[in-house]
């Protein structure tokens, strides 16, 4: 078992530095996510732990083990690819055991392990068979059995459900939790979804652009986004941003109405008198009130989706459009105007030209 | 009659290959047999065969055919893996050493068997430089009928610089081929430099090496031109045997029994590879 060191570590294709001076520090038998959109260098990160990637500066540690210039078979590591990279000429149990006999292993002991692995995803039937004979699904279990299999302290996932269609991937998802809390390797699992970063993840670390702009555990990363960016990305729908400026009185005026800060942020909104700055809220935070109150903003009904479990509203707000989910038996209708009520703790405000969270 | 324009349209397109390949491969295939197996007044006769077979040079023909093709294939194959390996690592400066690679490809045979005769003969470069460089006092013969396997390991020599690229431009595009996430997984998962290329590249590239085979096996049989720059008629070859009945002897019947031969012994070696390598449609990867 071991903790993984990320310090200051840097990586450079060609003209861009697509990882800028990054640490971060993974305790042992912790599932950390890296989380963010195509391009943000996630996927990189995970590879220079991986040693497929040289990094450009900085150093990586695993454990107490300075592995940065070790070639990937020396980090006692295991990886589960996004495109499974299950080996087409190989049987089922052929792949798993692959990287036993790697390692020469006694045959009695790769077969143990093999059928161990195998067992544990429910891959017992399919041993004999070839890749191209089993479904997606079966092929990523394969993939996760060989890394499963290897008992490495580190066990690393690159987008390992894209390739599933939704209903599978929902499966796999738990089943990777379970499997997770039975073999307590350290993880480190990439993935753009932010609701397999909320569901997986001890912690989540979020990258934008080269960067990793938050890290904490997922309701955190939910209910206190660090910037806009993240606020934005997660969520479904993500949070609701509305323009406000500060009163002299440190309240803040929305479109007519005026909303109070939490008593916490009264410091901080002192400073800022005068200026822009941006309301974030989660769609779920909002409440529809009948009258105006304290905390009130006036709204006009778009359009009203019933969802099963809620109903999701698109509302017009001054000139902005929020979106705002009620309970599935709340009695609303489009073209309706309602007030919405904005719950002071509940509401992440940002500064309105870096888009960080004030705090 | 859209429709039928429409069903029409790929035969039009198939048609300029099709008429090329009928009038310069099946019409002449079809010749050929006719002339091997026809006697004069146009009955049929085994007597061209009789008479190819009874001829002095018909055992070394195929003896040094064959040998030929022991020699050259396994070493060509074997040198074009590893620098089909080596291109595909991405060196710095690969790029250069793959055109350097592929400058045979350009040169026609008979040239290559030139220029190779320019080097091996007795006052060639290689004599020239060894004596330049003290190691020689006078010229060896390379290329003498006296030193039959001195000059066979030249032929060796060119038709392997010859045809090395060809093989090697085969097995470079099956290795590009392979998603690179294998070789990656192969090396998280512990394997070395030889393992990897053992139990991953190779049986990955075995489509690939059918292809280089065949096609390799294929030239091997009617090796001629390289053969002839360098030992004229002193090593015999069935394809320069085939030339020399025809344009020589004047017996078309002789060379075309010589061609159909040829044609027997690539189909019969077409089937070995593809009876012995072949890849199941699973271990391929096709569902």
């Amino acid at each position: 078992m071991a903790g993984i060191h990320f310090q200051t570590v840097r990586k450079i294709f060609g003209k861009t530095t697509v990882i800028k001076d990054v640490s971060l520090d993974i305790h042992d038998g912790e599932f950390m996510v890296l989380l963010g959109p195509s391009g943000c260098g996630k996927t990189t990160l995970l590879r220079c732990l991986a040693g497929l990637e040289r990094v450009d500066g900085g150093r990586v540690l695993i454990g107490e083990r300075d592995v940065t210039d070790l070639a990937p078979r020396d980090r006692k590591i295991a990886m589960v690819f996004q495109s499974y990279a299950v080996f087409p000429h190989l049987t089922v149990f052929d792949n798993i055991a692959f990287g036993l006999k790697m390692q020469n292993l006694p045959s009695e002991e790769i077969k143990r392990r093999t059928h161990q692995g195998a067992e544990l995803l429910q891959l017992t039937d399919y041993l004999k068979r070839y890749p191209a004979q089993l479904s997606g699904g079966q092929r990523q279990r394969v993939a996760v059995a060989r890394a499963i299999v290897m008992q490495a302290a580190v066990l690393l996932m690159d987008e390992p459900l894209s390739n599933l269609d939704a209903l599978l991937r929902l499966q796999m998802r738990a089943e990777l939790k379970r499997l997770h809390a039975e073999i307590k390797a350290t993880t480190i699992y990439v993935t753009h979804d932010q609701i397999e970063a909320l569901s997986l993840g001890d912690r989540i670390a979020v990258m934008q652009d080269g960067k990793i702009v938050q890290c904490d555990v997922p309701m955190n990363i939910y209910d206190y986004p660090a910037n806009k960016f993240i606020g934005g990305f997660i969520g479904t729908p993500p949070m609701n941003f509305l323009q406000g400026a500060v009163n002299g009185d440190g309240s803040v005026s929305v479109g007519a109405s005026n909303i109070a800060p939490a008593s916490s942020l009264q410091a901080a909104f002192a400073a800022r008198n005068g200026q822009p700055i941006l309301l974030g809220i989660r769609p779920e935070n909002l409440t529809l009130a009948s009258a105006q109150q304290a905390n009130t903003i006036s709204a006009h009904v778009l359009v009203v989706e019933p969802l099963g479990s809620h109903k999701l509203l698109t509302m017009q707000v001054g000139a902005e459009m929020i979106k705002v989910s009620v309970a599935p038996d709340q009695s609303i209708a489009s073209n309706q105007d309602v007030w919405l009520h904005f719950d002071p703790e509940k509401i992440r405000w940002m500064d309105a030209a870096s888009g960080e969270a004030i705090r | 009659m859209r429709s039928k324009l429409e069903s029409l349209l790929p035969y039009s397109l198939l048609a300029p290959t099709l008429l090329f390949v009928t009038l310069l491969i099946v019409i002449p295939i079809f010749q050929a047999f006719l002339l091997a197996f026809q006697s004069a007044d146009g009955s049929f006769t085994l007597a061209h065969f009789q008479k190819m077979a009874a001829d002095t040079s018909f055992g070394d023909a195929l003896k040094f055919t064959f040998l030929l093709l022991i020699f050259i294939v396994p070493l060509q194959v074997v040198l074009a893996l590893m620098m089909a390996l080596l291109i595909h690592t991405r060196f710095k400066g690969h790029t250069f050493f793959l055109y350097i690679y592929a400058i045979p490809l350009a040169i026609s045979d008979l040239a290559a068997g030139i220029a190779w005769l320019a080097i091996f003969t007795e006052r060639g470069y290689l004599n020239s430089i060894l004596n330049q460089l003290g190691i020689l006092e006078k010229p060896f013969l390379f290329l003498s009928y006296q030193n039959l396997p001195a000059m066979f390991g030249t032929i060796v020599i060119a038709e392997s610089w010859r045809a090395t690229a060809i093989v090697m431009t085969i097995l470079l595009a099956g290795l590009q081929l392979i998603p690179r996430d294998y070789f990656e997984a192969a090396d998280v998962f512990g394997a070395n430099t030889l393992k990897r290329t053992l139990f991953v590249v190779l049986p990955l590239l075995r489509p690939s090496l059918q292809n280089a085979l065949i096609i390799r096996t294929i030239f091997a049989f009617q090796t001629f031109s390289v053969v002839f720059a360098l030992a004229g008629r002193v090593i015999p070859v069935m394809a320069g045997e085939s030339y020399n009945w025809y344009v020589t002897n004047r017996n078309p019947g002789v060379a075309a029994a010589y061609a159909v031969l040829i044609l027997i012994f690539t189909v019969a070696a077409t089937w070995f590879y593809f009876k012995f390598l072949k890849t199941s449609a699973a271990e391929a990867g096709y569902d």
